[in-house]
């Protein structure tokens, strides 16, 4: 039987995907463990593999097909023996990509999978309030993994119903096509002439930014602590590392010592690394740290997990290594999604202060403002010091004012005292 | 003196355009009906209503015939049809009263006339030979339907009968032949049968009840035989030659050609739309095989006429077309949260002995539709209640999705089901799946545990049986 190869699900938040690249043509040889093609996602490129063997028997999507939904059959294998005819009728029988039939197919055939395992899906649970979905809803919406919370419910005030959820893949497909009618009220065309501005379309990055980040500051209740890190102790003693290790080739950034006081600070103030879980608060026992990351056409925040056991050297080199690959969108899910605590820097471009939107299922994020000279007062004098001034945005449901406010202070002790990070 | 302007105007004052009427008028828009003749149109007049009056006569005349089975003595019981057709009548006398009252109260002008469409937001009132225009924003046509003739089988009034003859009999005749199996004919055969007629049922088909579950019809089918009700499935009337005694009928069963004698004849083979004289053609309104074309919204083809109800085609319920009453008014009036109708949510139900109702898919539609089907049933024999009343006969069917849990249909035949059905019929509104149903508590002792046995049933827990 000829096998149908599904558009794969990369990470748990997936529901579609760019066919990027074909890395075979038809009538060509694979083996398992063969690259096929390549998949552009809400952030990444990936790279599927065969898990079979056979030969291409026809490639269904065409290079560059823009919001190919997950699951969809996007080429067919032919097994020994088998001619092109047999690949005419898998292609032809599995047309439109209905939600049922696609279900259907994935459970007769065995998928090819992307070789880059799916990170542990973390349970989608609704980020705000509870959701009324009717209990069929809810039930085909497990079935298929789809977060109800991103639906609106058509149902009596609101509520998600069988066919909501069925509509679901193509009302995302639809949305997306259409500058996310769901999360802009305001038509910005109609405010404009025509000619007066060239149209730009979203990728599939900035549709999630646009989605996730408006998701954000519409159900988290942000507040922000500000305080200011004189750095001059930190630099004093980066300049030592980096001169002594410069032969083994370390090269600490301020960043990297930010990182790891921000690591050791969630470790100092347990209550403080936590997700905000509807019914529950989970209480994280690793500093996952996320560093936002400014690509072109957008960013993403690659994490660099257990950061509060990891040291200077080792944060300094995953860090680069991460920014690297994800200014070449290789990296992969499990590599950027999750964390318990961001930090975004703007230093670098002279910013002052800034205040940062939460990443969730993060509970806070950490802008950071650059170093730079200013005048200070000790003991009543004024002094010369480079104070960087960082700002801290906290979900209210998880983090209260005070306990956001000691993160800070034990991030501001580290800082200040970078030897303490020895301790 | 200028013509009379509304926000709505309803052609028809049947369950759906009274019930349309109100609605517009207590949404705040100016609203009126037209009616030719009675004001609750067949339902209230000539149909659901004094039907289920007469029906009730042969329930309690039944009833009483079994009264030793209960311990009670009843001698001399006889009945006076023209007391029963007259009761029925006052029953929809009453009811009718009860419509205009509530048309008033909600301050909806009720036109008598023939109402139809004379141009873009205008209809023309016909009455006593004179016409008159008024002029409405939004048109909601609800004239109903009337009972379909086949040729040579045209009701006379005298020996073939419509529905609306065989309501009002001067006597129970001694022999009555039904043709067609639907619930009207079915409801009929049951009351003539009850009142001791010798009934045949011819059906076209190849069962009774063809829109039912098949289980449900057979079991019916088993039961009306077990009455002494004749019936001839797969059969065709293809002959009738009248007498002054009645008809002889000559019916083609399967190839085979019988003659059969009955003293009446009920025809009972569907309904068509009241298309004509509305004014349908000329502005434009499209139909289609004696149906006026609508979209899910109710909409016809042209803009701002409405059709509702039996005009548009079946099901052909009361309660159908009320519902889309509401829904028409409703969009009218900007209503946001209003939802086009789903037919899988429309509950039916036939009153004949023992009653049959049912909401959703039949098994055999559910595997069709490519369901992967669980399928549970509960007979009235285990249930403490209906032993007690006497009601042991009947079958409580639920037919699910496999895979998602949905309730894709319920199918229930036997004493009260017509009100038991509405559970099921909350259940798939409520998009409930197996889990809830089993998690409600019915109380006991009732016939509606037995709907919790067959939900039960369907995933191999069922208790008493």
């Amino acid at each position: 039987m000829p096998i149908p190869i599904l558009m794969p699900a990369l990470s748990p938040t997936m529901e579609e995907g760019t066919l990027a690249k074909w890395l075979v043509k038809e009538g060509d040889e694979v083996r398992s463990g063969d690259l096929i093609a390549e998949i552009e996602t809400d952030k990444a490129t990936m790279e599927v593999e065969a898990v079979d063997e056979g030969t291409v028997g026809k490639l269904l999507v065409a290079e560059g097909t823009e919001g190919v939904p997950v699951n969809e059959t996007i080429a067919v294998i032919l097994e020994e023996g088998e001619d092109a005819s047999a690949a005419e009728n898998v292609g032809s029988s599995t047309p439109a990509p209905k939600p049922a039939a696609q279900a259907e197919t994935a459970d007769q055939a065995k998928p090819v999978k992307a070789e880059a395992a799916p990170p542990k899906a973390a349970k989608s649970k609704p980020a705000g309030g509870r959701v009324f979905a009717s209990p069929l809803a809810k039930r085909i919406a497990k079935d298929k993994g789809i977060d109800l919370s991103a639906i609106t419910g058509s149902g009596p005030r609101g509520r998600i119903v069988k066919t909501d959820v069925e509509a679901a893949p193509k009302t995302a497909a639809r949305a997306a096509g259409k500058a996310q009618a769901s999360m802009s009220s305001i038509d910005a065309r109609a405010f404009y002439e025509a000619e007066t501005y060239d149209e730009i379309p979203l990728n599939s990055m900035r549709k999630t930014i646009a989605r996730r980040l408006t998701q954000s500051k519409q159900e988290i209740p942000h507040y922000y602590l500000t305080i200011d890190c004189v750095l001059d102790e930190l630099l004093k003693v980066r300049k030592h590392l980096n001169a002594e290790g410069a032969d083994a080739g370390v090269k600490l950034s301020v960043n990297d010592f930010i990182v790891r006081a921000a690591a050791l600070a969630l470790k100092k103030v347990p209550e403080a690394n936590v997700s905000f879980a509807d019914d529950a608060l989970l209480q994280h026992h690793h500093s996952d740290v996320g560093i936002a990351v400014a690509l072109e056409g957008g960013l993403i925040t690659p994490i660099i997990r257990r950061a509060d056991e990891k040291g200077l050297a080792e944060i300094s080199a995953e860090a680069k290594e991460l920014a690297a690959r994800a200014r070449d969108k290789k990296l992969s899910p499990a590599e950027f999604e999750g964390g318990s605590f961001s930090v975004s820097n703007l230093g670098m471009f002279g910013i002052k202060n800034f205040t940062a939107v939460i990443n969730p299922p993060q509970a806070a994020i950490m802008a950071v403002g650059a170093g730079e000279p200013r005048p200070i007062i000790v003991d009543g004098e004024v002094k010369a010091a480079t104070v960087m001034t960082v700002t801290l945005s906290c979900d209210h449901r998880a983090i209260d004012g005070a306990l956001g406010a000691q993160l800070l202070a034990a991030f501001k002790s580290y800082i200040e005292y970078p030897p303490s990070m020895l301790l | 003196m200028a013509e009379k302007s509304y926000d709505v105007v309803v052609v028809g004052s049947g369950p759906g355009g009274y019930v349309a009427a109100i609605r517009a008028s207590q949404l705040g828009l100016k609203a009126a009906v037209v009616e030719r003749s009675e004001i609750g149109g067949i339902c209230l007049n000539w149909g659901c209503i004094p039907t289920k009056a007469l029906l009730r006569s042969a329930e309690i005349y039944h009833n009483i015939e079994r009264a030793e089975e209960f311990g009670l003595k009843v001698e001399g019981l006889s009945f006076d049809g023209t007391k029963i057709v007259e009761r029925s009548r006052a029953v929809a006398g009453q009811l009718s009263q009860g419509v205009q009252f509530l048309l008033k109260k909600n301050k909806v002008d009720v036109i008598v006339g023939n109402g139809s469409l004379s141009g873009k937001g205008k209809i023309k009132v016909e009455a006593d030979g004179k016409a008159t225009e008024i002029s409405a924003k939004n048109i909601i046509l609800a004239t109903g339907a009337r009972a379909r003739t086949l040729p040579g089988l045209e009701p006379d009034g005298d020996t073939i009968w419509s529905y609306r003859e065989a309501m009002v009999p001067k006597s129970i005749p001694k022999s009555v032949l039904v043709i067609g199996s639907g619930a009207i004919g079915i409801e009929f055969a049951s009351f003539y049968k009850t009142f001791g007629a010798d009934v045949t049922v011819v059906e076209l088909l190849d069962r009774v009840l063809p829109v039912e579950d098949e289980e449900i019809s057979a079991f019916a089918a088993k039961s009306f035989k077990k009455q002494g009700m004749n019936l001839l499935t797969g059969a065709k009337v293809t002959d009738l030659k009248k007498s002054k005694t009645g008809v002889t009928a000559t019916i083609d069963i399967g190839g085979k050609t019988e003659t059969l004698k009955a003293e009446k004849v009920i025809s009972a083979v569907g309904i068509t739309g009241n298309i004509e004289d509305i004014g349908l053609e000329k502005a434009g309104v499209k139909t289609d095989r004696g149906h006026v074309t609508v979209n899910e919204w109710c909409e016809t083809s042209v803009p701002n006429v409405y059709a509702i109800g039996d005009l548009v085609g079946p099901p052909w319920l009361a309660h159908k077309a009320s519902h889309e009453g509401v829904m028409v008014a409703e969009r009218i009036a900007g209503v946001k949260t209003v939802h086009p109708m789903d037919a899988s949510k429309i509950p039916g139900c036939t009153y004949c002995h023992p009653q049959v109702a049912s909401v959703g898919m039949t098994e055999a539609a559910a595997k069709d539709a490519g369901h992967d089907v669980k399928v549970g049933r509960f007979p009235f024999i285990g249930n403490g209640k209906a032993i007690a009343l006497g009601e042991a006969e009947g079958l409580i069917k639920t037919v699910f999705d496999a895979k998602t849990g949905e309730l894709l249909g319920a199918h229930m035949v036997g004493a009260e089901v017509t009100e038991l059905i509405q559970g099921y019929t909350i259940a798939r509104q409520l998009e409930t799946t197996e889990a809830d149903l089993m998690a409600t508590v019915f109380p006991h002792p009732t016939l509606s545990e037995m709907m919790h046995e067959s939900v039960l049933d369907a995933f191999g827990r069922a208790l008493h049986i």
